[in-house]
């Protein structure tokens, strides 16, 4: 693997560029590997890297449907943040930022990381009360979290109207060590990485059955480019995890919905950091490349179109333009839909299941891009060593069967 | 924005409805006398079909009653659109 | 204006009609009905941008929506500025005033474009590979010189004061695109009855006709465009561009009302958004020039030919004096006798084909033609000033040649505009002769007539478009027809009719071996075919990871004129045809559609509607602070002058601790569930017994979720038998009717029970306070004594001779009644309940104090002292539970192991050691003073206030194995330092009740 630097590109320039080899290979199915990972999306190749870096399997495949890093990895706004609420959550976001912050050395793929602030914006007393709660909560678990006056948040982010809005602001959450990456940077450098420890990324490769031996132990799984055997499948495939797990005979608490995002045309800097509101349902940032980047909501019912209706992303626009007037005169210039499988406790699953070596992966919701290497290196350390990894040990199937639900959504729930 | 037809009222335009999930999910008669397993799949368990899903959805801004729907979740086409109670119909034989 | 640069007659435009604009400070003229383009190019202005990785000086490529280099700000005033807006579609009017973007110190003069001699060093995806050390240096070194140098116009930096409207419609046929073959589309669906709309992106319908005013179709436009505008089925929309199709054909079209005038009303809506459900929809899009990759190819002053004849033929503008055509196709030849009749020198026609019959018949026109032409590159600095061609046969090049010139005309053949096919989730399919993709089978009820689907000629596509406007007039009427029913795949029109390709192309001139020099491919976002062979060197093989990796039709036009000739390198190099390399999907919007206008009348007080309680004004004209809570506004406190919200606070509770308070408690959620199994209803679903409950009397009531967390509370009256007047929490209201909707309709139909929503029908009025039964007996005509109405009694009767409902309840701790009044009469009742309290001091009090109030006594508040994860023993009430009843909603949850673990966080009562400090809400319980970080706190505080009936703070808190731990000193850290805090119970305020009950 040609090491990336600065001046590996400016040697290579004397020669045209053309010295550079493949990121990744693309090599023919081998009949069996030791360790298998249905999904090419960030959670999948990065599990397969820290399979090969950290617990010496390197005979690992990984395989994705159509080319890797196209579902939710590309498709996602990109914010990267940990101050989440209940301790377990708290651990695992924590344990990925924490690996974003040197993810670009780590993998000699520069991710972009950049910690330019995640501001969460707090319109209501309820508000206050829960952002409050987060920033003590966060601060017992080492998660920086802190409150700021409208007047503090508007010299964080200049754009942000603090005037008479519907719904004002009053304060609002900051987490100083989040921010962005880039997004399709992160599958591409996990890939190149896994590919230089020997892991084989298999792209048009769609899995379509399951094989389990008498035991019902999972043994392989059959594909369109063949069977392939393993004896530990780990499967990471997000929106579709309910149709690959269905193959082994699994059930899951999930639905996939629609989430759209848009871009604006490119502005010059205009927007330092990232802002969120909960309560009027918008995010947005500013990409590298100047284009405003805004999150919608989910649509209401489940969906593998990767689009959703006009009214949601009008919603998510109305939302931007009142708290950011100035932009009402931006434009939208692309927009596109993911699919997000969400939990009953929007937390996600990630441990053994019911079938033996089997592992699974999934019910990020709009969460998983920023768990990204967190998820990837305790999915490599449950699959490796058949045992969760403290920090996602608690993030099982059985959690429901149990009730010891991680219910961020309802933490944050509105009443009174 | 979907055009959903209410079997009471015709077709209208999504924002007049709420979704209401899975459809044929039956609550258990006698909720006490279901060992785990068999809750925890009422409470939580999906079939999040890749294709043709039955669905609920209510009227709530309209006649306000529940309803069911067979639709295709890879195209948001609509197959029909059914009376809550009545079974699920063959999506081979729903005229769209 | 150079006279030179105009014709002398002909085109769109009214000569007599002089406008002033200024371009980057300097002053010309142009004429109406001219862009900005065409009037600076006919002032003999070619440079209008600059790009955006090298800054590379771009003229004008093309002359409307596709234009990917001339991109300005327009500047009205300070608040009205608009980036990154395309020359070709800004109408010229008086006083326009433009600037370039992305380039200092001037357009000519650019310090940026030392990017472009660094080229060699920052081809795609170089910023993947380096900027890495030292860690910290991304964010705060190289990230910000990026950013610096990247973005094109600048945003606004003041509020947009403009408005923005918004239009849903239904039609029987929407029309898109008003060339002839969505003109012939639209007369043929209206003569056929529909309902017919018709939107094109320009100001003027007519599409490519404006462009061809010699074709027949071209001449009778006029007429076409007078009848439909005469006919009251048809809408025609100009300005109007359809830039995404949803499902269920739902069309979102966005059109501009202001921006080409030179004095808008300032009332009037700059854009309307338009939302169209369409029972079929006909695209005739038209199709997009293709450009051609060769080196200097992104010189100003080489142009699209087609743009040139635009220019030329609609707005008598010359593009330059002496051209040179370089063409994959028939079509562009015309473009040459165009404006060699208009004077222009054509100095030469490369045709990159063999000979042919249109490379014969303009070499027996008298212009010399070179057959199997190439382009070697391009000569100028600002301008082209001369094109290197030569022969290429067999990968060897001969016959060079230098061509001076000042225009060089480029064809590679037309691309279908299929985006909107596209975005309907319709397949493409790969036409071969045209290089490019046609409309496949539809899954909407949408069809393409015309050059979207590859009919080309003018009359061919008059003659589709009449043919399919017809069709889906048919389908849109017949009276078996429902909705929009999908298409499900079916085709919906015949392929296109064969017909002998004239030529194209996807992928780059031949240069028979290397060269250094740049081709552009993407030319805003500076993409060349050296960085699509990098991308492919380095493994990228899925055109997405090429066009992600290059960011290759991914700038501000989408890739509309750089797509099927990435696609085409790409192919090449990997040796499979395009359809194997793929197209990568077209997503909304089809050109870039202003937020404003999707927002549209959603802003300020009308961002979300407003809810108001009957008493609203009189708390404005007192003065109280206001809260949102959910839609509602409710008053927060009364402050009178010189208070803070804390000093009054503690005046209000008080005062109704001491004599009496006054509270709106209308936003309340009401439900009335009548019939003849309502008590069996409320058994199924709430947890408390209700069979027991005798009429007249109240009881306080949880409904959990089925999976057993507390989902909200409220008190429930038994008004008759078959009738419970049902409260909930004033932001559950919507839920819990839904919910007990959802019961009632699909598990318990067989129940006879009818649901109504009642919060707006009732106003609510609170006396609560020891004075309360005093001031309200002469008010009522119902017997209130202690002994005749009980705490948690209800009764029917009038107040003032208004009929009410009346509650002997309380949510302060103190003798209380609730007086549900017609909320028509709620400001009558209040303000005479309010002067009959004037005797006996009674206080208005806001959500604040009443907060308070019941904090003091331990009541929670669903939502804060509760949280979705918690169950009724967590809150303490257990007691509430018909321990008897088989089953109530959430009942079986409560028996997983989980549920009743020891270690649960149960709500207990919190006093700190230092009576006078206050936690805050949301602070974290610890075991140990002191505690590491990181450290599982036991719980959090859910409540916390200063109670100033005691003289001390009172907190209540979520704590792990919380009432085990009574008397227990535990710990709260905080900003200004960690608070001892001892465990108590939940109730601080008169424990045993005498108050409530007396």
């Amino acid at each position: 693997m040609t090491p990336f630097s600065g001046l590996s590109l400016f040697l290579k320039g004397l020669g045209g560029q053309k010295g550079w080899q493949r990121q990744w290979r693309s090599p023919e199915p081998k009949p069996a590997y030791d360790a298998i990972i249905v999904g090419g999306g960030g959670h999948g190749l990065g599990a397969a890297y820290y399979l090969a870096a950290e617990h010496g399997l390197t005979n690992v495949a990984v395989l994705e449907k159509g080319w890797i890093g196209g579902g939710n990895t590309g498709r996602n706004t990109t914010v990267i943040r940990s101050n989440y609420l209940f301790d377990e959550s708290a651990a695992l976001y924590d344990h990925a930022l924490k690996m974003w912050s040197d993810l670009a050395q780590v993998l000699n793929y520069n991710v972009m990381f950049s910690p330019r602030g995640v501001m969460m914006l707090a319109h209501t007393v309820h508000d206050m009360q829960v952002a409050k709660r987060h920033i003590h909560a966060n601060r017992a678990n080492g998660v920086d979290n802190e409150w700021l006056t409208p007047e503090e948040a508007k010299a964080f982010c200049p754009p942000l109207n603090i005037g008479a809005l519907r719904y004002p602001i009053l304060g609002a959450a900051l987490q100083r060590r989040g921010g962005t990456a880039r997004h399709d940077a992160v599958a591409w450098g996990y890939a190149r990485a896994a590919d230089a420890l020997g892991v084989d990324i298999l792209e048009n490769c769609e899995v379509t059955g399951i094989l389990r031996d008498a035991g019902g132990r999972a043994q392989g799984v059959i594909t369109t480019r063949g069977t392939i055997r393993s004896p530990r499948i780990g499967v990471a495939a997000a929106g579709h995890s309910s149709v690959v797990m269905k193959m082994a005979g699994v059930e899951l608490p999930l639905e996939s919905f629609p989430l759209q995002a848009l871009v604006s045309e490119p502005v010059k800097p205009v927007f330092p950091c990232v802002v969120m509101s909960n309560t009027i349902h918008a995010y947005i940032s500013q990409s590298d490349k100047g284009e405003l980047v805004i999150g919608a909501g989910t649509d209401a019912y489940t969906s593998y179109t990767q689009r959703g209706g006009l009214h949601i992303t009008s919603h998510a626009l109305e939302a931007i333009c009142e708290l950011f007037p100035m932009f009402r005169r931006l434009k939208m210039l692309r927009s596109w839909g993911g699919i997000v499988d969400v939990t009953p406790d929007r937390s996600p699953i990630i441990g053994k299941t019911p079938v033996p070596g089997l592992y699974l992966n999934c019910g990020w919701g709009t969460g998983g891009f920023k768990a990204t290497p967190g998820s990837a290196h305790v999915f490599a350390w449950t699959i490796a060593r058949d045992e969760p990894h403290p920090i996602n040990a608690p993030f099982t199937l059985e959690r429901f069967t149990e009730g010891n639900l991680i219910d961020e959504a309802a933490a944050a729930a509105v009443a009174h | 924005m979907l055009l959903i037809n209410c079997p009471y009222c015709g077709e209208r335009p999504e924002p007049e409805f709420v979704y209401g999930g899975e459809a044929h999910i039956a609550r258990p008669k006698d909720p006490d006398s279901q060992g785990p397993q068999d809750w925890v799949r009422y409470l939580y368990r999906r079939d999040n079909t890749r294709g043709v899903h039955a669905e609920r959805w209510r009227h709530t801004h309209g006649c306000g009653r529940f309803f069911n729907a067979l639709r295709d979740t890879t195209t948001d086409h609509f197959l029909v659109t059914y009376k809550t109670g009545e079974p699920r119909p063959d999506p081979a034989k729903a005229t769209p | 204006m150079n006279e030179g640069l105009r014709s002398a007659h002909g085109g769109s435009i009214d000569r007599s009609q002089v406008l002033h604009f200024r371009f980057d400070g300097r002053p010309y003229t142009g004429v109406a009905g001219d862009t900005l383009a065409s009037a600076l190019l006919a002032n003999g202005v070619h440079l209008m941008g600059r790009s955006f990785k090298y800054h590379r000086p771009r003229g004008v490529l093309a002359a409307g929506a596709e234009e990917p280099n001339a991109l300005v700000t327009v500047r009205r005033d300070a608040a009205r500025e608009t980036p990154n807006l395309r020359a070709t579609q800004v109408e010229l009017y008086e006083g326009l005033d433009a600037v370039s973007q992305n380039r200092w110190p001037s357009l000519a003069f650019d310090v940026g474009a030392l990017n472009d001699l660094l080229a060699p060093f920052i081809p795609a995806g170089f910023y993947y590979k380096t900027f890495m050390w030292p860690k910290r240096a991304w964010h705060a070194l190289y990230e910000p010189r990026i950013r610096a140098a990247a973005g094109l116009g600048r945003s606004p930096t003041q509020p947009d004061p403009d408005r923005y409207a918004t239009r849903h419609a239904h039609c029987d046929v929407l029309v898109v695109g008003a060339g002839p073959a969505g003109l012939a589309a639209a007369q043929a669906a209206a003569l056929a009855g529909a309902r017919v709309i018709l939107c094109d992106e320009q100001a003027q319908l007519g599409g490519s006709l404006l462009s061809a005013p010699a074709s027949p179709a071209a001449r009778e436009l006029p007429g076409t465009l007078a009848a439909l505008a005469a006919n009251p089925r048809v809408t025609l929309l100009p300005r109007t561009t359809a830039f995404g199709y949803f499902p269920h054909n739902s069309v979102g079209l966005s059109e501009r009302l202001t921006e080409h005038l030179a004095n808008p009303a300032p009332d009037a809506p700059r854009e309307r958004q338009w939302q169209v459900r369409a029972r079929e929809v006909v695209l005739a899009t038209g199709a997009i020039e293709r450009p051609l990759v060769f080196p200097g190819n992104d010189r100003p002053g080489v142009m699209l030919a087609g743009a040139a004849r635009t220019f030329l033929n609609r707005y008598g503008v010359l593009a330059g004096t002496r051209a040179v055509l370089v063409t994959a196709c028939d079509e562009a030849y015309q473009a040459a006798y165009d404006l060699q009749e208009a004077h222009v020198y054509i100095a030469c026609i490369a045709d990159v084909r063999a000979e042919n019959t249109a490379s014969a018949a303009a070499r027996a026109a008298g212009i010399p033609v070179m057959t199997q032409a190439t382009v070697l590159g391009t000569g100028g600095r600002l301008r082209v000033n001369s094109v290197e061609l030569a022969r290429c046969a067999d990968g060897l090049v001969s016959e060079r040649t230098q061509q001076p010139c000042d225009l060089v005309l480029i064809s590679g053949g037309y691309t279908p505009s299929v985006h909107l096919h596209s975005q309907s989730r319709g397949k493409l399919t790969w036409s071969e002769p045209l290089q490019a993709f046609v409309p496949g089978a539809a899954i909407e009820r949408v069809r393409s007539a015309g050059a979207c689907r590859g009919v080309f000629a003018p009359e061919a596509a008059r003659a589709d478009g009449t043919a399919q406007g017809a069709a889906a007039a048919a389908e849109a009427l017949d009276p078996q027809r429902s909705g929009v029913d999908p298409a499900h795949g079916a085709p919906r029109t015949a392929a296109a009719p064969a017909r002998a390709p004239d030529g194209a192309l996807a992928g780059a001139l031949p240069q028979g071996g290397k060269t250094r020099r740049r081709a552009f491919v993407d030319w805003q976002n500076d993409v060349t075919s050296k960085d699509l062979a990098l991308a492919l060197r380095e493994g990228f093989r899925s055109i997405e990871h090429v066009k992600r990796y290059t960011t290759t039709g991914m700038a501000t036009d989408q890739g509309k004129t750089s797509n099927l000739n990435a696609l085409g390198i790409v192919s090449r190099a990997l040796e499979r045809p395009i359809p194997e390399v793929g197209l990568t999907t077209f997503r909304m919007p089809y050109t870039p559609v202003t937020f404003g206008a999707f927002a549209g009348v959603a802003r300020g007080d009308l961002f979300d509607p407003i809810r108001r309680t009957p008493t609203h004004g009189w708390a404005e004209s007192r003065g109280a602070v206001f809260e949102d809570v959910g839609l509602w506004k409710r008053a927060r406190y009364f402050p009178r002058a010189g208070e803070d919200m804390h000093a009054a606070v503690a005046r209000e509770c008080l005062a109704v601790r001491a004599a009496c308070g006054l509270f709106d408690a209308s936003t309340l959620g009401k439900i009335e569930v009548v019939g003849r199994d309502a008590a069996t209803f409320m058994n199924r679903l709430y947890v408390n017994a209700w069979s027991n409950l005798a009429v007249g009397r109240c009881r306080y009531g949880i409904l959990l979720r089925d999976d057993g967390f507390v989902y909200d509370d409220g008190v429930v009256a038994r008004i008759g038998e078959s009738r419970f007047h049902v409260t909930t929490t004033t932001g559950g209201a919507p839920r819990v009717l839904a919910m007990m909707e959802d019961f009632l309709q699909t598990e318990w139909p067989d129940l006879s029970v009818w649901l109504t929503s009642t919060t707006e029908q009732w106003a609510v009025i609170a006396v609560q306070g020891p004075k309360a039964r005093e001031l309200l007996a002469p008010l009522v005509d119902v017997d209130i004594t202690a002994a005749a109405f009980p705490h948690m009694s209800v009764a029917l009767g009038h107040i003032l001779g208004v009929p009410m409902r009346l509650f002997r309840v309380s949510f302060t701790g103190e003798l209380g009644f609730e007086i549900n009044v017609p909320a028509d009469y709620g400001a009558a009742v209040w303000e005479a309940v309010w002067q009959a309290g004037q005797p006996f001091g009674m206080t208005p009090y806001g959500t604040e104090s009443m907060h308070v109030l019941r904090a003091e006594k331990g009541y929670i508040i669903v939502g804060q002292d509760t949280d979705g994860t918690v169950t009724p023993d967590d809150a303490g009430l257990s007691w509430a539970i018909g321990k008897s009843k088989p089953d109530f909603v959430g009942k079986r949850s409560l028996k997983r192991p989980a549920m009743n673990a020891p270690e649960r966080r149960q709500l207990v009562g919190l006093l700190t050691q230092d009576p006078k400090v206050v936690l805050e809400e949301g602070s974290q319980v610890m075991a140990q003073p002191n505690a590491p970080v990181p450290t599982r706190p036991l719980g959090h505080v859910t409540s916390s206030y200063f109670s100033a009936v005691l003289g001390r703070s009172i907190a209540l808190a979520l704590v792990s194995g919380g009432r085990a731990r009574s008397g227990q000193t535990l710990y709260v850290p905080g900003a200004s330092g960690e608070a001892p805090v001892q465990v108590s119970p939940t109730v601080f305020y008169d424990p045993t009740g005498a108050r409530i009950n007396a």
